[in-house]
């Protein structure tokens, strides 16, 4: 343990312990912008300095170790003005423009002045920055970067894919891709993840409110939305709720009072995708059996930032890919077919908004193989945060509202489609319905849960041994069921580069593109709660718990929807309307 | 800067297409990245410039992102992204070259050339640059073609400088 004061105040330590983090130990705040926890301290911004006793100059908390007997000082005069001036300089190098900025009141920066007390601009000059680059996901205005490099960080360090870095010197330097393309034409995952991490408006999803808007108060157009799993435990952030407050009437009867002729929950297409993929994996797997080629692992398909960073990286292992749509893919084709057919309208006149916690959707719905016979499966994807601002609008008191259930019938789940939202759940869900076809019984766990595939842990495995089956199935018996779970395009690199490698020991593969699954999408609520993920995976689980049924087959309007429309899983209207292809692309489009 | 040892390896190459020799210099260097930067002066050697396309390759081949490589390569002015001239001009701009008339001598090459800082003529004989001191203050105003050093160089010395540079003939 190392002794030294801070604020006058004795403390004891680990040594190691940087000084900011000893601070916050002792709870003594050190005013702060480019740290982050755990992921990013490279004293970029040198907000964090202070006044260290015998030193020459004043040290950046962030990357300073406390030593023994250290004296440290974090608000003496010297400290608070050279922090003032600090911020002065960052500020006269950045668009201030407020009012019409995304991110008033919600902006790092903007806080920071306030608690340094900077009331004033000491500099009046232009940003040396200025280009706007906007792309279906994610827009970034690099007038309003601070050059803090969190986003150079989670990009590079968390994801594993590097798109963004700093180029040029001096003025001149911009975080941008390479050669300063656009985010388009490289290649970015659109996970968003830099959007959750960017203090400022720098970076951000590509606005839809606007069009849904229009959509919402066209009296000719009929608005479908959909909300995915993940947002009901995450959206009352937004309404001053506790991190992981599951509020899945309120939201379904806020996108009610925003106008929406029909609110149908993404969860219905989870558990519609569990059939479709189950059964996928079942066919590849009695092909193999018959000695034809099938590639395993067969890797989930839901995550669209998942499935760009593989056809960037991997464009010669795209046949591990589940060819299903992800889930509010097939809703949205389903909207504009069966349920078109029930209405008697038709098709054209349906507008799908669907509620994503996801950046990388945005992209998605623009896929030329997402558009049918003419129609977008989709027309607009709105992330947790624009629903949020569009309800704050429409003067809705989302507090106030009473629940409500999700309009029929694409609005019943099973809690099998609640855990698609977390590491780990499209896995567990799959294999409560697999096992169950292939045995006639219940998944053989506790309260259905495989816990060794959930957490945080980047690379998870079980294995699920298939004995006493149906008779149909006699070929499958005694099989070893091994199957592997990652959130966070790292953890995908490293299973890749084993499958690349021809030592995959893996049946299937679930891959969320965000560390933690959609609960900490690019899309979701900036939390400044350190346990952000545990809390809404909690939640989520709940949800899950809190359901009668619980396997995604037990469905009854699934079922009804094979009856009526579909005919079987991976039929041939599931592959015209459910299922999909994928694009072999270049490590970075010249 | 180990420029000259860089050139000893490009010279060890034996001599093919471009992009061959690029990639045997790559491998030359053990496919590493903390080579990049030896990497990229060769590549710059063999190729002139380091467009899009070679770091892409050099990327690749080290297993870095290409926006790595882009921003080391955009960080040093001795890199070029864009095609450089046949000859490069720099002109000094430290503290004693610019007080005794190093901006007027940019101005005039400008005008000569017509081109802009950091650009190539329309021949693609010249590209004009600037320096930060080259060291040689006390021959101020100076500028470089090449490697070889023009001193007290004023604006009506211009002419019968580049004129030894035109028209194919090179130091």
């Amino acid at each position: 343990m190392i002794q030294c004061t801070i604020k006058r105040q004795s403390i004891s330590v680990l040594e190691g312990t940087t000084i900011l983090e000893a601070a916050k130990q002792n709870h003594i705040r050190i005013p702060n912008l480019c740290y982050m926890e755990g992921l990013h301290s490279t004293g970029s911004c040198r907000i964090c300095s202070v006044e260290v006793v015998g030193a020459k100059t004043l040290m950046a908390a962030c990357v300073t170790e406390v030593r023994e007997g250290m004296q440290v000082f974090t608000h003496s005069k010297k400290v608070q003005d050279a922090r003032k001036m600090l911020y002065q300089l960052l500020l006269s190098d950045h668009h201030q423009d407020c009012l019409r900025c995304n991110r008033n009141l919600e902006c790092e920066f903007q806080e920071l002045g306030r608690e340094l007390g900077v009331t004033q601009s000491l500099f009046q000059t232009t940003s040396s920055r200025s280009a706007k680059d906007e792309g279906p996901s994610i827009v970034r205005d690099t007038s309003k970067c601070i050059l803090c490099q969190r986003c150079v960080t989670v990009c590079q360090d968390i994801q594993g894919v590097g798109a963004i870095r700093v180029q040029n010197r001096g003025f001149q330097s911009v975080v941008a891709p390479a050669m300063e393309l656009p985010l388009a034409q490289v290649n970015c995952a659109n996970c968003g993840q830099c959007t959750i991490v960017c203090p400022v408006g720098a970076l951000e999803g590509t606005d839809a409110t606007e069009i849904v808007w229009q959509a919402l108060h066209d009296p000719n157009v009929r608005v479908v939305m959909q909300c995915a799993p993940a947002i009901r435990v995450a959206i009352g952030e937004l309404f001053d709720y506790p991190v992981g407050t599951r509020v899945t009437g309120k939201l379904a009867a806020a996108m009610k009072a925003l106008g929406a002729d029909d609110v149908f929950d993404t969860n219905w297409a989870a558990d519609l995708t569990i059939l479709e993929e189950g059964t996928e994996l079942l066919h590849r797997l009695l092909k193999s059996l018959e000695g034809q080629p099938a590639a395993f692992p067969m890797i989930t398909s839901c995550s669209p930032g998942w499935i760009k960073f593989v056809e960037h990286q991997y464009p010669h292992l795209l046949d591990h890919l589940s060819s299903c749509k992800s889930p509010h893919m097939m809703l949205g084709a389903l909207s504009k077919s069966y349920y078109a057919e029930k209405l008697g309208i038709n098709p054209k006149k349906i507008f799908v908004v669907s509620v994503m916690p996801c950046t990388a959707k945005k992209f998605e719905i623009t896929r030329e193989e997402m558009i049918h016979d003419g129609l977008k499966d989709v027309d607009a994807v709105l992330t947790t945060r624009e629903l949020g601002r569009m309800i704050r609008q429409a003067g809705i008191d989302f507090r106030q509202l009473k629940d409500i259930p999700f309009d029929q019938p694409m609005g019943f789940s099973t809690g099998a489609a609640d855990i698609f939202g977390v590491t780990g759940g499209v896995m567990e869900a799959a294999l409560r319905t697999v096992y169950t076809v292939l045995s006639g019984r219940p998944l053989p766990f506790a309260k259905l849960h495989v816990e060794s595939i959930r957490g945080m842990d980047e690379v998870k495995e079980a294995t699920l041994v298939l004995q006493d089956l149906l008779p149909q199935y006699h070929a499958l018996e005694g099989a070893h069921v091994k199957v592997v779970v990652t959130s966070g395009l790292h953890g995908a690199r490293v299973l890749m580069d084993q499958i690349q490698a021809g030592n995959s020991p893996y049946l299937f593969m679930e891959v969320m593109g965000c560390p933690g699954g959609c609960i900490t999408g690019g899309g979701q609520p900036r939390s400044h709660d350190p346990e952000v993920r545990s809390k809404r995976m909690k939640a989520l689980y709940e949800e899950d718990e809190s359901k009668v049924l619980r396997e995604s087959h037990a469905n009854p309007s699934i079922d009804a929807l094979y009856r009526e429309y579909l005919g079987e899983p991976c039929g041939e209207r599931s592959h015209h309307l459910l299922h999909t292809h994928y694009i072999k692309r270049a490590p970075i489009i010249p | 800067m180990q420029v000259s040892q860089v050139e000893q390896v490009v010279k060890k190459i034996p001599d093919s297409q471009e992009l061959e020799k690029i990639l045997n210099l790559i491998d030359l260097y053990g496919n590493r990245p903390e080579n990049l930067i030896q990497i990229l002066h060769g590549t710059q050697q063999i190729a002139g410039h380091i467009p899009l396309t070679l770091q892409c390759i050099i990327a690749e081949k080290l297993s870095i992102p290409v926006s790595e490589v882009s921003g080391v390569v955009s960080f040093y002015s001795f890199f070029s992204a864009k095609p450089r001239g046949k000859h490069i001009i720099r002109v000094c701009l430290g503290t004693a070259c610019y007080v005794r008339g190093g901006k007027k001598l940019v101005e005039t090459l400008q005008h000569k050339l017509q081109v802009n800082l950091g650009e190539t003529t329309a021949d693609g004989q010249f590209t004009l640059e600037i320096a930060r001191c080259i060291g040689a203050c006390g021959l101020a105003p100076a500028m470089m073609i090449d490697d070889e050093v023009f001193r007290q160089v004023n604006p009506n010395k211009v002419d019968s400088i580049l004129q030894q540079y035109e028209g194919g003939r090179s130091s």
